[in-house]
C-alpha cells in the first residue's frame, strides 16, 4: 500500500530533477541565488494553500474558497496595523494584524467545515457560498479601495531573508514538516486518512469523522489566511480584488500532481510541496526561454492531465 | 404539467415567481420592454451553459471548462465575424464542441476524474483564447450580419438568444425525458456500475453530455461576442460556478442520478432576476449597495437555498 505513493514522490523527483538539469542547461543564468529567491517567493503562498488542500482532498472533499479566505485575510492586516490604537501600540498591534486575520481565516473555516459535516451539503458547493461572497466581504471591508502602507516589520513576511531566501520560502518548508508530522504520526492524522478512506467504515469504527472533518476545513483557512497576509506583505499593498484570485485551482494542481487523489484517503503532504514547485519551474522554465504565458497555462493543464491519468493507472 | 415541474422542484418556480411579482409591484420601468429584453438577452448565456452543465451533473459529473470555453468560443466567433453569422456562429459552436470533446475523451476513454479533467481543459481553453486574441479584446465587423443574433429582439422584447437558447433547453429536456440516452444519463448517475453492468451504453451517454456541455458554452461565448460587440479571452471566470449554483437551486443533486432541466432554467434566471432587482434598488436611490454588496448577497442568496434544500431532502431520504 505505501509502496504507491512513494513510487509517484520518486517520479515527481526525477521529473523535477530533470527540468532542473535542463534548466542548467539552457536558461542563461539559471544557477545564482537571485533566481532561486524568485522562484521560492512565487512558489512559497501556493504551497502553503496548497498544503491545506491536501488535507481536505485526503478527508474526500475540496475548498474552493482558499483565494477568497487569503483575500478576507489580506484586507483585514492593513486595516488592524493602520488603525489608531495599533499606531499607538506598534508591538501590539503588529501581534493583532497578523493574529485577527488567521483567526478570522479560521471562522471562514469553522463555516465551511459546520455546512459540510453538520449538514451535509457538498464540499463543492459549500465551500461555492464563501468563494462568491468571501471577496465581497473583503472588498466591503476595504470600500473596494486599494490598502497602501509601509510597515517594514509586516513585510518582513514577505520580503524578509533568512540564510538568504526569502522568509515564506522558510514558512513553507517548516509547514511541510509540521504537517507531515501531524499525518504520520498523530491521532487526527490517521483519522483524516480513515475519514477520507472509507467515510461510513470510520464512523462505524467510532472516528469522530465531523470533527476531523471541521477541523480539517480550519486548518485549510488559516493556512491559505497566512498566505493572504504574505501576498500582502510582499506588495506593501492590499488589492482584496486580486489577492488569492485562482489560487484553488493552483492550489489543487500542485496537490493532484503532487499525488493526492480526489476520492480521498491520501495526504501527500512532501509530494505537495514538490508538485507546487515542479508547476512553479515548469511555469519559469517556459517564460524564462521566452514562451508566452498563454503556452505556460496550456502546458500546466497537460501537466495536470498527465498526473491524473498517471494516478489512474497506478490504481488500476 | 408534474412532469413539467418535477418532484420537489416546485420551491424554485415559486421563488422566481414571487421575485418578480415584487420587483413588478415594487420598480416602475421593472416591467419595461428594456428591462425585459436586456435581461434575457444577457440571460441567455447562462441559461445556456446551466442546462449544460445540467446534463453533466446528472451523470455525477462536473465540468468546469465551461467559462473558459466561452471565452474561447467568442474569440472564435469575433475572429471569424467579418465573414458574417452563417460562418461565426457555426465556429464558435464548433469550438466549444471540440473542447467539450476533449473533456469526453479525458473522462469517457482515459477515465480522468471529470474535476481534473476539466479543470485541465479549463486552463488550456484559456491559454488558447489568450494565445488566439494575443491578449486582448477582439473587436467584431459591425458591417457584416454577426452581430444582429445578439442585438435583434422579437417585438422589441424577447432576444434571439433566448428564444434560440430556449429551443436548445427543450431539445435538453426532451432527449432527459424520452429518449434511451436521457435515462442512461440519470443511470450513470444513479449508479455508473449497475448502469454499465445492464447494458446501457454509458460510454455514449458521457461523451453526449460533455460534448452538449462543451457546444452549449460555445454558443453562449458567440452570443457574448455578437451581443457586446468583442471577443473576450478573459470573460467566463466564474461562470463554471454560476452554472452549478443554478443548477443546484434547481434542485439537481450534485450526486448525480436525478434532476430537471426547467428547474435549472428557473434558477439560472432566479440568480439573474436576484441582480435585476438590486440594481433596481440601487436605482432608487435609497440605499447603494456597491458591486461587492451583491456578491455578498449573492453567496447568502445560495446559502439560504442550500440549507432549505438540505432541510427538505432529509425527510424524504430517510424513507
Amino acid at each position: 500500500m505505501s509502496l504507491r505513493p512513494d513510487r509517484q514522490l520518486s517520479g515527481l523527483l526525477v521529473a523535477l530533477a530533470a527540468l532542473t538539469l535542463l534548466n542548467v542547461i539552457i536558461t542563461p543564468n539559471f544557477l545564482n541565488m537571485q533566481t532561486l529567491a524568485v522562484n521560492v517567493s512565487q512558489v512559497a503562498t501556493i504551497a502553503i494553500v496548497a498544503l491545506g488542500m491536501t488535507l481536505v482532498i485526503a478527508s474526500g472533499g475540496i475548498d474552493l474558497s482558499v483565494g477568497s479566505t487569503m483575500a478576507v485575510a489580506g484586507a483585514l492586516a492593513p486595516i488592524v496595523f493602520l488603525s489608531d490604537w495599533a499606531l499607538a501600540n506598534p508591538g501590539l498591534g503588529l501581534t493583532a494584524s497578523i493574529l485577527l486575520p488567521l483567526i478570522v481565516a479560521g471562522l471562514c473555516g469553522l463555516f465551511n467545515g459546520v455546512l459540510i459535516s453538520m449538514f451535509g451539503v457538498q464540499p463543492i458547493i459549500a465551500t461555492l457560498i464563501l468563494f462568491i461572497s468571501g471577496r465581497g466581504i473583503a472588498q466591503v471591508l476595504t470600500n473596494g479601495n486599494l490598502q497602501t502602507f509601509t510597515n517594514p516589520s509586516f513585510t518582513w513576511l514577505g520580503t524578509g531573508r533568512v540564510f538568504g531566501l526569502p522568509v515564506q520560502g522558510w514558512i513553507a518548508l517548516v509547514l511541510t514538516l509540521i504537517l507531515g508530522w501531524v499525518v504520520r504520526r498523530t491521532i487526527y492524522g490517521r483519522y483524516l486518512l480513515s475519514a477520507g478512506g472509507n467515510e461510513r467504515a470510520a464512523v462505524m469504527a467510532g472516528v469522530p469523522v465531523a470533527r476531523v472533518k471541521i477541523a480539517t476545513y480550519v486548518i485549510a483557512a488559516v493556512l491559505a489566511g497566512l498566505a493572504g497576509l504574505i501576498v500582502v506583505a510582499i506588495n506593501s499593498a492590499s488589492d482584496a480584488a486580486r489577492i488569492g484570485q485562482l489560487m484553488e485551482l493552483d492550489a489543487i494542481a500542485a496537490a493532484v500532481v503532487g499525488g493526492a487523489a480526489l476520492a480521498g484517503g491520501r495526504a501527500p503532504i512532501l509530494g505537495t510541496l514538490l508538485g507546487a514547485v515542479f508547476i512553479q519551474l515548469m511555469g519559469y522554465t517556459l517564460i524564462a526561454n521566452g514562451i508566452s504565458d498563454e503556452m505556460t497555462l496550456i502546458v500546466t493543464a497537460a501537466i495536470i492531465a498527465v498526473a491524473v491519468w498517471l494516478q489512474r493507472g497506478r490504481r488500476a | 404539467m408534474k412532469r413539467l415541474f418535477g418532484q420537489g422542484h416546485v420551491a424554485v418556480w415559486v421563488a422566481l415567481l414571487a421575485l418578480i411579482v415584487f420587483g413588478a409591484l415594487r420598480y416602475d420601468n421593472f416591467v419595461s420592454a428594456y428591462n425585459l429584453s436586456s435581461f434575457l438577452g444577457y440571460n441567455s448565456m447562462f441559461v445556456l451553459i446551466s442546462v449544460g452543465m445540467c446534463l453533466v451533473i446528472m451523470t455525477g459529473g462536473i465540468d468546469l471548462s465551461v467559462g473558459t470555453v466561452a471565452a474561447l468560443a467568442s474569440v472564435v466567433a469575433a475572429q471569424l465575424s467579418p465573414h458574417g453569422l452563417a460562418v461565426a456562429l457555426p465556429a464558435g459552436v464548433a469550438a466549444g464542441l471540440a473542447a467539450g470533446a476533449l473533456n469526453a475523451g479525458m473522462i469517457a476513454g482515459l477515465r480522468l476524474p471529470p474535476f481534473m479533467a476539466t479543470l485541465a481543459t479549463m486552463l488550456a481553453a484559456k491559454g488558447a483564447a489568450l494565445r488566439l486574441s494575443e491578449n486582448r479584446a477582439v473587436p467584431v465587423d459591425w458591417a457584416s450580419d454577426f452581430t444582429k443574433l445578439g442585438m435583434n429582439k422579437i417585438a422589441n422584447i424577447l432576444p434571439w438568444t433566448m428564444l434560440i437558447a430556449l429551443i436548445v433547453v427543450v431539445a435538453a429536456w426532451l432527449i432527459v425525458q424520452r429518449s434511451s440516452l436521457g435515462r442512461t444519463v440519470l443511470a450513470i448517475g444513479g449508479n455508473a456500475e449497475a448502469a454499465h453492468l445492464m447494458g446501457l451504453k454509458t460510454h455514449r451517454a458521457e461523451i453526449f453530455v460533455y460534448v452538449f456541455s462543451g457546444g452549449c458554452a460555445g454558443l453562449a461565448g458567440v452570443y457574448l461576442a455578437s451581443g457586446y460587440g468583442a471577443g473576450q479571452p478573459l470573460e467566463g471566470a466564474g461562470w463554471e460556478l454560476a452554472a452549478i449554483a443554478a443548477v443546484v437551486v434547481g434542485g439537481t443533486l450534485l450526486t448525480g442520478g436525478m434532476g430537471s432541466v426547467p428547474a435549472t432554467v428557473a434558477g439560472a434566471l432566479l440568480f439573474g432576476v436576484v441582480f435585476n432587482l438590486l440594481n433596481f434598488e440601487n436605482g432608487r436611490g435609497t440605499i447603494s449597495l456597491s458591486a461587492h454588496w451583491q456578491s455578498v448577497i449573492r453567496g447568502f442568496f445560495l446559502l439560504v437555498v442550500i440549507l432549505l434544500q438540505v432541510r427538505l431532502a432529509r425527510p424524504a431520504a430517510k424513507k
